[in-house]
Formats: structure tokens, C-alpha cells, sequence
């Protein structure tokens, strides 16, 4: 009897003594960590980044966080530690901006437009923005929430349009998921994620009088951890290099 | 009969286990005590004026209480079935029941897509005989939630049934009852207290599903759009909000858990 529960109890200790193990190796060897809160249309973008300026500073571990920049900007609020947030409009940095999280007037290091995602094959034969309002197709737009949905509904109010969508996503991976599983014959999505699904979406561009262009800034928060190396990732994001990274994934540079 | 009942020493268990009793009801009751008291009571009134609140609690009640009603109707036969004595596969049968209840909810409802979506394995077929699509629809919202609470039933209904008392059905049976008498007369009253707490399990459960209903079902007002669902885009917006219908959930599950107890689970 008297075996049985150190039996169980073994692997649980064992993991347990493994974890603060695993985090004090990458932490020794790494030397500093930069935790950045970024909009999840940066998602592939970030991470190009990310192998790219941890190449060149291999004493720097970047961990990345991505969500939808309401979600991240209300994390921070709650006192989530990150270094950097970048967000994919003003609007979600002014949430942070505004209460003394970090300096105000961030500056904007990449510019995103909305672009209609369809599945490959176009099956809801979708042509352009007025398109979307056609009942028989099966339409996804972001939360009016988040940014990609505040722009939607900017670039519909633009085109005097009006679209009701089988459903409001909570971010636009979740509104482009739909589109890439072929759940929904269209989306309004940012260009950057259509050109980051590759084949399985064809994007469809909007008219010019519904063309919103979203401002990304980004900012370091005044708790930073790691102030030093949050400046390092935001110079780099900035630079040249940074910056032909973010346009390689679909973004305009300011 | 127990009147000067000697004190056994070591009946009624170690006193040291009281303090960590205390301090999981602590752990348990402590959100929910931040939860009231950042609540805005004051604008309450106001922040629950929003049409889109009605119609996200009446959804969520609709559906649940569909999804609670799906889950009896096809678990009990199924809790029935894992109990049959020389059932072949038992083991791997009762292991396949548990898999929802131990996947992460958002994996669920891909796999509700990948099964019922539009270009699901079933999806297509019946988008092709009937026209119909399931994903964002309401249906879609009732068979997420009955996904993830069918399991919770079962389990309940089989342990009631495994710890009934055969010999009944056996009594029965000899007594000239045929397999559904037994079953509706003698079996289903035996394990109902055992239904009504796998129901009132899987209840909750559906109530408060989030990850399978946004991933199958979406979220548009009034049609999928839950009440879990609306908390998680109001945090977003206004907290305030997200308190608001936070609390009105909390207050509505709580209600109906007290009235259903009163009624059917202790008797």
C-alpha cells in the first residue's frame, strides 16, 4: 500500500522540478528576454522578425503574444508584463497609451489595408465589396471590437454598403481560419493574412472609396522589464531591414 | 436508537483536513466575490437595457436547455448501453465517451466543422440533399454545447446505474416485464436521481460552452451569439459590460441550480 503513492507522486515532481529548470536554462544562456504583445495580424510578420534580430542578438530571447490588439491592450491593463505592444490600430494603443502605460503619440512602424479574403476557387464568385451583401453567400466579418472589424465597418460605411455577416470573429486569424477551412465564401480580413495563407485564399481588393488604411504603432511600456532590449526590438522593427520584413509580408511602411 | 452513541476515536476524519477544505471553498468563492463586488450595480439597469443582453440570455437558456434535453435523450440509452454485463469493447467504448470531456472545447468544435461544416465529411452530403448548412446557425450553437455536455450525463447515469441495485430488474424480468418495461419501469426511476444530476452536470456545462460554439457556431446576435460568447466581446469594449452580463449569468445559473435542487435531487 504504503507504495502506491509515491508512485503517483513521482513524475509530478519530477515534472515539477523540471520546469523552473527548462526556464532558468533558457534564461541563463539567453542572458535577456523581451516579451512583446503584438496584434495578430503581425503573426507571421513578428516572426520573421523575430528569427531575423535574434539572429544578430543572440543574447536576446523575444517571446512573442498575439491577439486581437483589444485583447492584448485589456491584458495590459490587468497588468500583464510585456515590454513592447504593437498594436493594429490607434485606437487599442490609446486604451494603453492613455492611463501612463507608456509615452503617448507612439510612433507607427507599418500601415495594413483591408483586403476581401475568399477560399481558393472563389465559390461565391466574389468580385468586390458589394458583393458581401448578397444574402446567398456565406460572409464573416471581424467583432466591431477589434480593429480589422472597426475598419470593416468604415470601409462598408465608405462604400455605403450594408453587409450582415453570418458571424462577428473575435480576431482576424479567427475570421481567416473560416475562410481557409472554406466555412465562408468571403471575409474582410487585412491584406497581410491573405498573402500569409498562401494558395488556400485569393484576396479580392477593394474599391478605392472604401480603401481604409489601418496605423500600426507600437510602444514600450514605461513597466518594461527589459527596457534596454525592448528598445533594441522596436529600432530593429524600424530599421531597414525591420522594415523590408514587414513589406516582404504585405504591409506599407510608413 | 442513537441516543448515547459512543465517540469512536478516528471517526469523523483528521480536524487538519479542515484548513485545506477551507482554504479550496475560499479559492472557489473568491472570484466570485470579485466579481460582485467590482460589479457596477449602479449602472446595471442601464448596461442591461441593450437589447443584444436579452437576446444573448435568452439564446443561451434556448440552446442549453435543447442541448440539456438532446443530451437525456440519447445518453441515458447510451450510459445504458456501457453498463450491458459482456458488452465487447467496454473499456475502449467508455474512453471514447470521455475524449470531449477531456479535449479542449475549441478542438470540439473543428471537429464539429470537420464533420457538419461546409465541406465536412457529412456537410457536403447534406448540403447536397437538402440544401442545409449547420455552421452559424443556432443548431450549430445547441450540437456544440451538446458535444462537449454529453459526456458529463453519461458518466453520471452509469455510475448511478452501476451502483443500482440489479436484483430489481432481475425481480421484474421474472415477474413477467418485458426489456422496455423493465427499463422505463424499474430501471430509469432507480437512476433518476442519478439523470437529474448528470442533467443539471451537463446544464451547466452547455450554459457556460465558449470555445466549441465560437469556433462551429460563430457569434451574431441574437443567433449564435451566447452569453459567454457576448462577456468575452464586451471585455473588449467595456469591461463594465462584461461585468454587467457577467454577473447576470452567474445570478440566472445559480437560480435555476437551487430551483432544480428543491426539486429533483434531493428528495
Amino acid at each position: 500500500m504504503s507504495r502506491r503513492l509515491p508512485r503517483g507522486v513521482a513524475p509530478l515532481l519530477t515534472m515539477l522540478l523540471l520546469i523552473p529548470a527548462a526556464g532558468c536554462s533558457s534564461i541563463g544562456v539567453a542572458g535577456q528576454r523581451v516579451t512583446v504583445f503584438a496584434a495578430s495580424s503581425l503573426t507571421e510578420a513578428f516572426r520573421t522578425v523575430r528569427a531575423d534580430f535574434e539572429r544578430r542578438h543572440p543574447d536576446t530571447d523575444v517571446v512573442l503574444s498575439f491577439g486581437s490588439s483589444a485583447t492584448l491592450a485589456r491584458q495590459l491593463l490587468q497588468g500583464a508584463p510585456a515590454d513592447v505592444f504593437a498594436a493594429a490600430d490607434r485606437r487599442t494603443m490609446g486604451m494603453v497609451t492613455n492611463v501612463g502605460l507608456a509615452p503617448k503619440d507612439p510612433p507607427t512602424f507599418a500601415r495594413n489595408q483591408l483586403q476581401i479574403a475568399v477560399p481558393a476557387g472563389n465559390p461565391g464568385r466574389v468580385r468586390g465589396l458589394p458583393d458581401l451583401a448578397r444574402a446567398e453567400l456565406a460572409v464573416v466579418l471581424c467583432a466591431p471590437t477589434v480593429p480589422c472589424g472597426a475598419a470593416a465597418q468604415d470601409a462598408l460605411r465608405a462604400a455605403d454598403l450594408k453587409v450582415l455577416p453570418d458571424s462577428y470573429e473575435k480576431d482576424v486569424k479567427a475570421a481567416m481560419a473560416k475562410v481557409v477551412l472554406g466555412e465562408v465564401d468571403a471575409a474582410l480580413v487585412y491584406r497581410t493574412d491573405v498573402l500569409a495563407a498562401g494558395d488556400k485564399v485569393v484576396g479580392v481588393e477593394l474599391p478605392a472609396v472604401a480603401r481604409v488604411v489601418n496605423d500600426y504603432p507600437v510602444a514600450i511600456l514605461n513597466a518594461a522589464a527589459n527596457p534596454q532590449a525592448a528598445r533594441a526590438f522596436v529600432a530593429y522593427l524600424r530599421s531597414p531591414v525591420g522594415q523590408r520584413a514587414l513589406s516582404e509580408a504585405g504591409f506599407e511602411i510608413p | 436508537m442513537t441516543v448515547n452513541r459512543p465517540r469512536i476515536r478516528g471517526v469523523g476524519g483528521p480536524v487538519a483536513l479542515t484548513v485545506p477544505a477551507l482554504v479550496g471553498l475560499a479559492f472557489l468563492v473568491g472570484p466570485l466575490i470579485g466579481l460582485v463586488v467590482r460589479t457596477p450595480w449602479r449602472r446595471l439597469p442601464e448596461l442591461l437595457a441593450d437589447p443584444a443582453v436579452a437576446d444573448a440570455l435568452r439564446l443561451s437558456l434556448v440552446a442549453s436547455g435543447i442541448a440539456t434535453v438532446l443530451c437525456v435523450l440519447l445518453g441515458v440509452p447510451l450510459a445504458w448501453l456501457l453498463v450491458q454485463p459482456g458488452l465487447p469493447g467496454r473499456s475502449l467504448l467508455r474512453a471514447l465517451v470521455t475524449v470531449p470531456l477531456v479535449m479542449p472545447p475549441v478542438v470540439g468544435g473543428v471537429a464539429l466543422l470537420m464533420l457538419l461544416g461546409r465541406n465536412g465529411v457529412l456537410g457536403v452530403p447534406l448540403a447536397a440533399l437538402t440544401g442545409l448548412t449547420i455552421p452559424f446557425t443556432t443548431t450549430a450553437v445547441v450540437l456544440a454545447e451538446a458535444f462537449v455536455a454529453l459526456p458529463f450525463l453519461v458518466l453520471s447515469v452509469e455510475g448511478a446505474l452501476r451502483s443500482a441495485d440489479r436484483r430489481y430488474e432481475e425481480a421484474a424480468a421474472t415477474l413477467g416485464a418485458d426489456r422496455l418495461t423493465v427499463f422505463r419501469r424499474v430501471t430509469v426511476p432507480l437512476v433518476l436521481p442519478g439523470i437529474a444530476s448528470g442533467a443539471v452536470l451537463a446544464w451547466a456545462r452547455a450554459l457556460g460552452e465558449f470555445g466549441a460554439t465560437v469556433t462551429f457556431a460563430g457569434s451574431y446576435p441574437g443567433r449564435t451569439q451566447t452569453m459567454p460568447v457576448a462577456v468575452y466581446l464586451a471585455l473588449e469594449s467595456s469591461p463594465d459590460a462584461a461585468l454587467a452580463l457577467s454577473v447576470v449569468l452567474l445570478f440566472v445559473s445559480v437560480l435555476l441550480l437551487a430551483l432544480l435542487r428543491d426539486r429533483w435531487i434531493t428528495r
